[in-house]
């Protein structure tokens, strides 16, 4: 995709856009954006499109009357935080005038500017912000579909919470001396560095209550997200609880037996474990597959979120192709944001802004011991890039007020971005 | 010696900050809010940078920057920023409510 290209796409949207529906709209001074999904992208759009362009009228559908986020979900099975911490109401949203619709989006008609919803409602928009985050690939490992997932839960796609409280309770109900089996998967995957801050926290459980316990990580890659400051910490703190298998030392989960309690790798070996975490390859959520291409991810243009397939739909969070930016929260954060300003500009026959995406992941390693990665990209030449120089992972070495103090950030950072989300 | 290059880069950048970069701006002080709070008035252990003088906050970005500050974090975020764009969000946060 050139550059050039997109700059005068953009321009001709641009100048297209008081031709398009919305002029009557435009005269009354409004405008109605619809948003699907009520996390971390969908909840960032909508508070952000009340607060930065009231002349939008906003509409929320989310089919959950509760948001339990993931961030902070591995604190919740390390015994640190309680669901109700972590779980958040559309109140805030509601107070903010934001119209909130507790159904589940069934189809979107891009031509006709439409969305149908499961309970039969028909929703007309002007611009559509899709973020209905992941769906999980069921029978991407032989064996691992919804009713396995009561036994070897996931908990990758909180919903209302039982999969994080199942895997809890069984963590809690495992005898001492128990092996936790892990199954991670390749890339591209929702939260990258998100397996390893859950290693850290079930390990920080299981030093203080089952010290003789055993956590065995199967991956089915070669390395991860923030390697050397995870490995580091693990050294440190859990001596030789942790066992991380890369692919390559026959890591890769490709069958399970839920029955046996049985990770089948690759090369045939068969693991039995007291509890399984299956974390399971991912595409976009169903509401969105329809724009997805063949790697089950929907691409979009790097400016306005558009889904390449469906001018008017902006898809952000982990549904789209983002690449190189991770999917994470924060970058659901950010790119919902620079989705709605660019669907304001649209609307109003403006050009959309210059973006600059933001990210910051946290992850907790243990008590008053946290890790950071920072990513800022732009958009250049060859599509999102990293600004060189910039970002990067926390300093190495034996740095407890470092740690400590991160920790803390993190907490505040977790306080915040929920606050800006649904407060 | 350093405060002395700083304190000239600064002016430079406070004098020219491109309207693209003023445009930028609310946008860009979007991503500082995931952790400095919403209105960026603060979050538990990071403070609040709403409210403050302008040059005070492009001072703090530009020697974080520049390594001449330390922190946990802020190093690595000022990094990403153009000097245009760190004076445009540093006067857009100044105009924040505290
Ligand atoms: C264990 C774990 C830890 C994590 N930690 C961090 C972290 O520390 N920092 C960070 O930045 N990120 C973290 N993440 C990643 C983060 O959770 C995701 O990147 C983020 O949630 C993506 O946002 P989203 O809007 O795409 O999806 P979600 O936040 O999952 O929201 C999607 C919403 O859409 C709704 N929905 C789905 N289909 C429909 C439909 N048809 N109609 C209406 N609504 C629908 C769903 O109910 C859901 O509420 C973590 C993830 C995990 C799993
Ligand atoms: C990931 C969290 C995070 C983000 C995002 C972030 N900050 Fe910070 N900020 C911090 C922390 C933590 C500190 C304390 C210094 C440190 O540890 O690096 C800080 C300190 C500061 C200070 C000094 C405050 C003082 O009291 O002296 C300023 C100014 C500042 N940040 C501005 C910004 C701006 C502007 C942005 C957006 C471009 C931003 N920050 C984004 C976490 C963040």
């Amino acid at each position: 995709m050139s550059n050039a290209l997109t700059r005068r796409t953009l321009l001709a949207a641009a100048a297209a856009a008081p031709l398009a529906a919305p002029l009557p709209l435009r005269a009354q001074g409004s405008a109605r954006l619809v948003v699907v999904g009520g996390g971390f992208g969908g909840a960032s759009a909508a508070s952000f499109a009340r607060r930065a362009y009231p002349w939008l009228t906003v509409t929320l559908v989310e089919p959950l009357t509760r948001f339990v986020t993931c961030p902070y979900g591995n604190l919740v099975l390390g015994g640190e935080r309680r669901m109700e911490q972590i779980t958040h109401s559309y109140d805030g949203l509601r107070a903010r005038g934001v119209t909130v619709v507790h159904d589940r989006a069934a189809a979107v008609d891009p031509a006709a500017r439409t969305v149908r919803l499961a309970g039969g409602q028909t929703l007309a928009y002007d611009r559509l912000i899709l973020a209905p985050g992941i769906a999980l690939r069921w029978g991407g490992i032989e064996g691992y579909d919804e009713t396995a997932s009561a036994r070897m839960p996931h908990a990758w796609v909180p919903g209302d919470g039982t999969q994080t409280r199942t895997l809890r309770r069984m963590l809690e109900e495992m005898p001492d001396g128990g092996v936790v089996g892990m199954a991670i998967p390749a890339n591209p995957f929702r939260c990258p560095p998100g397996p390893y801050e859950r290693i850290s926290m079930i390990a920080h459980y299981l030093k203080r209550q089952k010290p003789r316990s055993k956590i065995l990580a199967l991956d089915a890659k070669e390395g991860f997200s923030k390697q050397p400051l995870f490995q580091e910490g693990w050294a440190a703190l859990y001596g030789g609880m942790i066992e991380w298998v890369p692919a390559s030392r026959d890591g890769k989960v490709v069958k399970v037996d839920p029955a046996a309690m049985v990770l089948e790798t690759e090369f045939g070996t068969k693991h039995r474990v007291a509890v399984a975490n299956v974390i399971p390859p991912q595409r976009a959520a169903d509401i969105a597959a329809p724009f997805a291409d063949a790697s089950g991810w929907v691409q979009v243009d790097p400016t306005t979120f558009e889904a390449r397939t469906a001018p008017g739909v902006h898809v952000v969070g982990d549904a789209n192709n983002g690449a190189p930016m991770p999917k994470s929260g924060y970058v659901a954060n950010s790119t919902a944001k620079q989705a709605v300003a660019s669907a304001a500009a649209l609307l109003r026959g403006e050009r959309p802004p210059e973006p600059v995406y933001f990210n910051t992941c946290y992850s907790h390693v243990g008590e008053e011991y946290g890790i950071s990665v920072v990513n800022i990209f732009r958009v250049g030449p060859q599509g999102i890039a990293e600004v060189p120089d910039s970002g990067g992972i926390s300093p190495r070495g034996n740095l407890p007020d470092q740690r400590r103090l991160e920790a803390l950030h993190a907490d505040a950072w977790y306080s915040s971005i929920t606050r800006d989300m649904f407060g | 010696m350093l405060r002395t290059g700083v304190a000239l880069v600064l002016g430079g950048v406070l004098a020219g900050a491109p309207e693209m970069a003023a445009a930028q701006a609310p946008l860009v002080a979007e991503g500082c809010i995931g952790c400095h709070g919403p209105g960026a008035r603060g979050s538990g252990s990071v403070a609040g940078i709403a409210g403050r003088d302008a040059r005070e906050i492009a001072t703090a970005l530009m020697a974080f920057r520049a390594g001449e500050r330390t922190g946990t974090i802020m190093n690595r975020i000022a990094k990403g920023y153009t000097d245009a764009e760190i004076a445009a969000v540093a006067a857009y946060l100044a105009g924040l409510r505290r």
